[in-house]
């Protein structure tokens, strides 16, 4: 079945999913990125490449952090930028998803950017477009449900690949609530695209989802087990309601097994890379000496987080000449 | 009226019998197959000549809808769609809106369905008030108003001292309890079977332990009570294998699986594609091969429709927000025989389950074309393709996996009692 984010030609239409995508197009969006990370050291923070394009941001789940990202990326492509929020979590509100949807392409939007708390809703949206209007509209995913955030993917793939250079050497460790993340699934999709010879995934049984290993991860649940000797540690946020509950028994006690200490940093390669999506939960998956120590390059990550939206969009818009 | 259905190759499961043969219908009953009965003269024939003969089929569970839910379908068009799928009888559970209850809604309802001169209904009472599963509902005036069973259906109840009370009294009086075997609170709100598929997806899961979990206290409340049991849409291998074993044991069991389940499979839903929004869920490879195993060694009794009609405001919807179920009176004969055919059934053998079964399991008489039966009958053009889409669905919903897609085999002309009905 041909993924319904790419064109007949293979060609990017809506960036959806990690999933779908090849090694190719992930190395070709990265070099992309290369190219806009000296735009945001300039004085004139502009290519206007997007110049005259409308980029919707449809947020139906609130995130400032994402949504502002996303909409640098688009203004310094010298996109129009409308900024929705719509906070609706069920099919109670009066307007149904696709009825906003349409009413929002019939403004001319050129390209939405979807975020939503049920997975798959990205999906849906995109291919209604696709039946509706063609090539006319893109939709990228900024993060559905439990299940993709593929421009988080890909620029955690863009720091890796900065900091580490060759994917196919490198062990690179998951750590924390894998089963209601996002981040996680398109982090290890992307990573065994690229080949990815050492995936591992560390957290309670309670958080790691059934079939980890056909992702191409191998699970560990004891954590100084799971770090020996890995080149990259990708931190997960930990959500307030996980913490207390069936899953966990209490944020200390997770913090005292999963929490990413400046000991058990030791038990890695000496020159590890440590990340994290954001926002930290400081004291809970990660001590601040760690997240403030060289081997952290979580601002990095937000840096190159603009970069890469920036290329997705400029190659989303770039068929639409 | 006097009917004679000439040159079609009758198929009757119960006899066993399969040959080119006519069959003569007075009184709204089977008088005779082959040559014509002494003194009889039919008034109207029929040239049933390139079509199969079969015994109307029995749905164990369609939804109409009604009441409460006549903005995703109505009596009208849901009898309509069951003879469109050559089914003359059904049993449509009882989570209506209010549920059905109390005797004034049942009768109602038949009395509705009686008006409407389609296929035979069989309501399923709802087994508590209101199905909260507090306290137990009046099943001897339901019974008197029609309901052939009483049933729990979608979840199993909390209390299980309720459950256990439920059954012993419907014992006593010698009903049927129908029950789905999924477990209240483990994989409470999962929308996808639990595996790769939901993993990747970021889909929650319904682990097959909520289905084996149920069955084996539904076992011992069998065993407790010795109340006989219907058990509902059955999903997994390790639940056939639950019942395989309350079978040789003993248990007064019996057990259905929706005929969907025969065919497809979690890895289906692809990109989100809320029409595999089933409850429950499509589960792996392994517990299909399982199911199909199942029905054709007689542990699962009764391939059902498990219709469900889902207005489009419903199902166009994300993945988890998407209501669950598919229509499916009109699949039920066509993907049964695909089923048969995939797996080198007799045809004979697959019909079984979707006549002579279920009309056992809800007690009813029908379900056969031997002499005296009543004469419920379905014309089947075994070759003929068709697309299945908005034009040619009678059912108020279109939602269903094989929207879009070809299917052989199409129900030509439906008899309920002898009176030919719902016909092009």
């Amino acid at each position: 079945m041909q993924h319904p984010q790419l064109r007949p030609d293979g060609e990017l239409r809506h960036l959806l999913s990690i999933d779908g995508l090849s090694r190719e197009m992930i190395h070709r969006i990265l070099d992309t990125a290369s190219g806009f990370v000296g735009v945001s050291e300039r004085d004139v923070k502009k290519v206007p490449l997007l110049r005259g394009k409308s980029v919707f941001n449809l947020f139906f789940e609130n995130s400032t952090r994402t949504r502002t990202t996303f909409e640098i990326a688009a203004k310094r492509l010298a996109a129009d930028v409308v900024n929705l929020n719509i906070n609706t979590s069920s099919t109670s509100k009066g307007e149904s998803l696709l009825d906003t949807i349409d009413n929002l392409a019939a403004m001319d939007a050129d390209m939405f950017v979807v975020r939503h708390s049920q997975s798959g809703a990205p999906f849906m949206i995109a291919q209604h477009l696709n039946q509706m209007r063609g090539d006319a509209v893109s939709v990228i995913n900024a993060g559905d449900g439990r299940h993709a955030h593929p421009t988080q993917g890909l620029l955690d793939m863009y720091t890796i690949r900065h900091f580490k250079g060759d994917f196919t050497r490198l062990r690179v460790a998951v750590v924390g609530d894998v089963l209601h993340s996002r981040v996680a699934r398109s982090d290890i999709r992307a990573l065994s695209i690229l080949g990815v010879p050492d995936l591992r995934v560390i957290g309670p049984l309670t958080l790691v989802p059934e079939g980890i290993d056909s992702m191409g991860a191998r699970a560990y649940t004891d954590m100084r087990e799971g770090l020996r000797d890995v080149d990259v540690i990708i931190m997960l946020r930990l959500q307030n309601e996980r913490m207390r509950g069936a899953l966990l028994p209490s944020a200390q006690e997770y913090f005292k097994q999963y929490g990413l200490t400046r000991e058990k940093l030791a038990l890695a390669s000496p020159d590890a890379i440590v990340m994290h999506p954001g926002p930290m939960n400081r004291g809970v998956e990660i001590e601040s000496a760690v997240a403030d120590s060289p081997q952290a390059v979580i601002l990095d990550q937000v840096r190159f987080g603009i970069a890469v939206r920036m290329a997705v969009m400029s190659m989303l818009g770039a068929h639409r000449e | 009226m006097r009917v004679s259905i000439r040159n079609g190759r009758l198929i009757d499961p119960v006899a066993g019998r399969d040959r080119q043969e006519d069959l003569h219908i007075a009184g709204g009953r089977i008088v005779g197959a082959g040559a014509v009965p002494a003194g009889f003269e039919a008034e109207r024939t029929i040239d049933a000549t390139g079509l199969w003969v079969l015994p109307g089929l029995v749905d164990l569970a369609a939804r109409l809808r009604e009441p409460g839910h006549e903005y995703m379908a109505t009596l009208d068009t849901e009898l309509d769609a069951a003879l469109a799928g050559g089914i003359t009888a059904l049993c449509c559970p009882p989570d209506t809106d209010p549920p059905l209850d109390e005797p004034g809604l049942v009768e109602m309802l038949k009395h509705r369905a009686r008006l409407l001169d389609g296929a035979r209904v069989y309501p399923l009472g709802a087994l508590s008030v209101g199905l909260r599963g507090e306290v137990i509902t009046e099943m001897g005036e339901l019974s008197d108003a029609g309901c052939v069973g009483f049933a729990q259906p979608n979840r199993m109840v909390e209390d299980l001292q309720l459950l256990m009370r439920a059954m012993q009294y419907a014992h006593t009086f010698g009903h049927t309890v129908w029950l789905q075997p999924r477990d209240s609170s483990i994989g409470r709100d999962g929308v996808a079977h639990a595996g790769p598929v939901a993993s990747k997806l970021g889909l929650s899961a319904v682990p097959v332990i909520a289905e084996t979990i149920a069955l084996n206290t539904i076992f011992d409340l069998v065993r407790e009570t010795g109340c006989r049991v219907h058990l509902c849409r059955v999903s997994s291998a390790a639940g056939v294998e639950l019942i395989r074993r309350a079978k040789a044991e003993g248990l007064p069991v019996s057990a259905d699986v929706a005929v969907h389940h025969l065919h497809l499979v979690d890895r289906d839903i692809g990109h989100f594609d809320s029409h595999y929004r089933v409850d429950p869920p499509f589960r792996s490879h392994g517990d299909r091969d399982a199911l199909r195993a199942g029905v054709r060694d007689g542990t699962i009794d009764v391939i059902c429709s498990d219709h469900t009609p889902v207005d489009d405001d419903a199902k166009h919807l994300p993945f988890g927000e998407a209501e669950p179920g598919v229509t499916g009176l009109e699949l039920l004969l066509p993907l049964t025989l695909k089923w048969a055919k995939e797996d080198g059934i007799d045809p004979a053998d697959a019909l079984r389950r979707v006549t002579v079964e279920p009309a056992r399991v809800a007690g009813i008489e029908t379900g056969t074309l031997g002499a005296g039966a009543l004469a419920d009958i379905c014309l089947y053009a075994p070759e003929e393709r068709w697309l299945v889409g908005r034009d040619t669905l009678r059912s108020q919903s279109v939602h269903t996996p094989y929207l879009g897609l070809e299917v052989v085999g199409r129900v030509r002309q439906v008899l309920v009692g002898g009176r030919i009905v719902g016909a092009d």
